[in-house]
């Protein structure tokens, strides 16, 4: 079969491009290992929703029109949301199709699956940021009697056996909502901790991401920022997508009683030994924090908007015991690796792949000419990961796709 | 003096020099292997002299400009002869002399001009781990507090972001903060 493009994964990324693409005329097939938003029916805890409200929650021709624009989508919810998307333009997505690799050929691309072969000129890689479970070698080191688990296959605090200490390693926006849930059914809890992002649920009366969404910080380009392959490694936020609009920072773990610790370094026997850089990571978080929350203050003189909006506030610094650096594993039956995902990226071409095992693109256009890239951590923007962020890379991309056809095109006459 | 009209942040770093290393070093991984060396001689009961002369690096061997020799001693207190500082005030020493290298050089990437730098280290440490007296008590510090007073044109949160960005690419401060496996053997 030939298609110019093909599309896999169909997420709200692979939607995104497919309308996108749709829109702009160019004949192409999605395909998708299992069902529509798989990752988000199978991949996701009972009790998680988006860390974005509801209004936000917006692709290509298609938003949130519920009642409850301020509220978060559970993981179920986004299904139906993207479930009804789909049905708004019906993009030509093949169900049940596993790609097991993409080979170039003289002509443009082979895409191989168990189902069939597509032959193309240009693939987009929509399959997530979350494929896998990152988990530091020290895993293996473990003591036997103490469970382990990702973050990805973590679901509710009942699936935990034993009754000892919880460790959940990271503090991104898994490990802190996933500590925090398992702290409220009882268990005790220590979370390790390592670099991590700070901020407050809401500012000023208003929900974080309307101000990052306000002051532009979410449309901060990847050729603007200064050190791109930092921020794209930067840990998620700390926050949940809760009704009571809670903060979900480190003083409110510790106000729930759960204990911190600094980020889990190397095992000796049984004794888990942790960085002494913990209040080094916490002053870091709350600097940036504060830089951010002044940068709103300076967005609201400059708009005049502060008749409008609460007062100027200042977040309390995240108070530190005296952390210690050694626990004894002994005293606990289960330790959660909530330490980062990766995408599933084997399958590509190995030229399109560095030595690290990542994709060589600028802003999701590839170092291979024709491959794609979607839905990955600040890939254009900083809205690149979200929802929030398919539409716009998905035209980007989407356009520069095109453009890429055409140009194959011309060479073809040329011939 | 010639006066300039806008004042030239130099504070001694060659910061385009060291933007210039970065960039050679993440395009090739293999020179930024490098090894550190020092000797250490018995001298006289607790006393030792450390000699640092070469390391390795950038796909090469180096010698430094001359050899540096430290001096490690225990005081009279403990029926030593004080020829030199304790070997854990060497550390305090390494650790802040890192985290201060840290602040020119991160405070002069950030155009900030410095004037004066002062950290003043303190170490708690319990004598009953390394006279094993009481096993639960570990050798090392429980804790150590490094406290910086920084004359600079830059605001309290500016200073506070370089010196947490020091800490945060410093290896004195990673190998005191965080473990390190350690071989001893005979030659």
């Amino acid at each position: 079969m030939h298609v110019s493009a093909v599309i896999v994964g169909a997420g709200p990324g692979g939607l995104a491009m497919s309308h996108h693409l749709t829109g702009i005329g160019v004949d192409h097939v999605v395909l998708e290992r299992d069902q529509v938003a798989s990752s988000w029916r199978r991949e996701r805890w009972d009790s998680l929703r988006l860390l974005t409200p509801n209004w936000m929650t917006r692709l290509p021709g298609y938003g949130y029109h519920g009642g409850d624009p301020n509220g978060f989508m559970t993981a179920t919810e986004t299904v139906e949301f993207l479930d009804r998307y789909r049905h708004t333009f019906d993009p030509p997505v093949r169900t049940g199709v596993t790609v097991r690799s993409v080979v170039r050929t003289a002509d443009g691309f082979e895409v191989r699956a168990d189902e069939g072969c597509w032959r193309c000129d240009a693939v987009v890689v929509a399959t997530g940021a979350s494929s896998r479970p990152r988990v530091p070698a020290l895993a293996t080191d473990l003591p036997r009697d103490v469970d382990q688990l990702t973050a990805l296959a973590y679901r509710r605090p009942t699936q935990l056996t034993g009754d000892g200490r919880v460790l959940v390693v990271g503090a991104s926006a898994s490990g802190v909502q996933i500590a925090d849930e398992l702290r409220r059914a009882g268990r005790e809890v220590t979370l390790a901790v390592g670099e991590h992002v700070r901020l407050p649920r809401s500012y000023r009366g208003c929900d974080i991401y309307w101000w990052l969404d306000r002051i532009g910080q979410l449309d901060e380009r990847f050729d603007e920022v200064d050190d791109i392959g930092r921020a794209r490694r930067h840990a998620s936020v700390q926050l949940v997508g809760n009704d009571d609009r809670r903060d979900l920072d480190l003083n409110a773990l510790q106000d729930a009683g759960v204990q911190v610790v600094g980020r889990f370094m190397a095992l000796r026997g049984t004794t888990a030994q942790c960085s002494g850089s913990l209040a080094n990571m916490v002053k870091n978080a709350d600097l940036k924090q504060a830089r951010l929350l002044r940068r709103i203050d300076e967005f609201v003189d400059e708009k005049g908007l502060s008749d409008q909006v609460g007062p100027v506030t200042d977040a309390s610094p995240t108070r530190l015991g005296r952390p210690t650096t050694e626990l004894d594993l002994r005293g606990f039956s289960t330790v959660i690796w909530a330490t980062g995902y990766q995408p599933d990226l084997g399958w590509l071409p190995a030229d399109a792949i560095d030595r690290r095992g990542r994709v060589i693109h600028d802003g999701g256009v590839a170092a291979v000419p024709g491959l794609y890239l979607l839905g990955q951590p600040f890939l254009r923007r900083r809205r690149s990961n979200l929802i929030a962020g398919m539409g716009v890379d998905a035209q980007d991309l989407g356009d520069h796709l095109r453009s890429h056809l055409d140009q194959r095109s011309r060479e073809r006459l040329v011939r | 003096m010639t006066q300039t009209e806008s004042p030239i942040i130099d504070n001694g770093v060659n910061i385009d020099a060291l933007r210039g290393a970065r960039q050679a070093l993440t395009d090739a991984p293999e020179a930024a292997q490098f090894q550190w060396r020092a000797t250490c001689e018995w001298v006289r009961g607790t006393h030792s002299r450390s000699t640092i002369t070469d390391f390795s690096g950038l796909g090469a061997q180096h010698a430094h400009r001359q050899a540096f020799s430290i001096d490690a001693d225990h005081p009279e207190v403990f029926a030593s002869e004080d020829h030199g500082a304790t070997p854990p005030e060497i550390v305090l020493a390494a650790l802040a002399s890192c985290m201060t290298a840290g602040i020119a050089t991160v405070a002069t990437n950030r155009g900030v001009q410095l004037r004066s730098v002062t950290a003043t280290v303190e170490a708690d440490m319990d004598l009953q781990g390394i006279l094993g007296i009481d096993g639960d008590v570990r050798n090392g510090f429980s804790a150590i507090n490094v406290t910086y007073q920084i004359d600079a044109d830059a605001s309290r949160a500016d200073l506070e972001a370089i010196v947490a960005q020091s800490q945060k690419r410093s290896a004195v401060f990673d190998i005191v903060t965080n473990p390190t496996t350690v071989h001893v053997g005979l030659a």
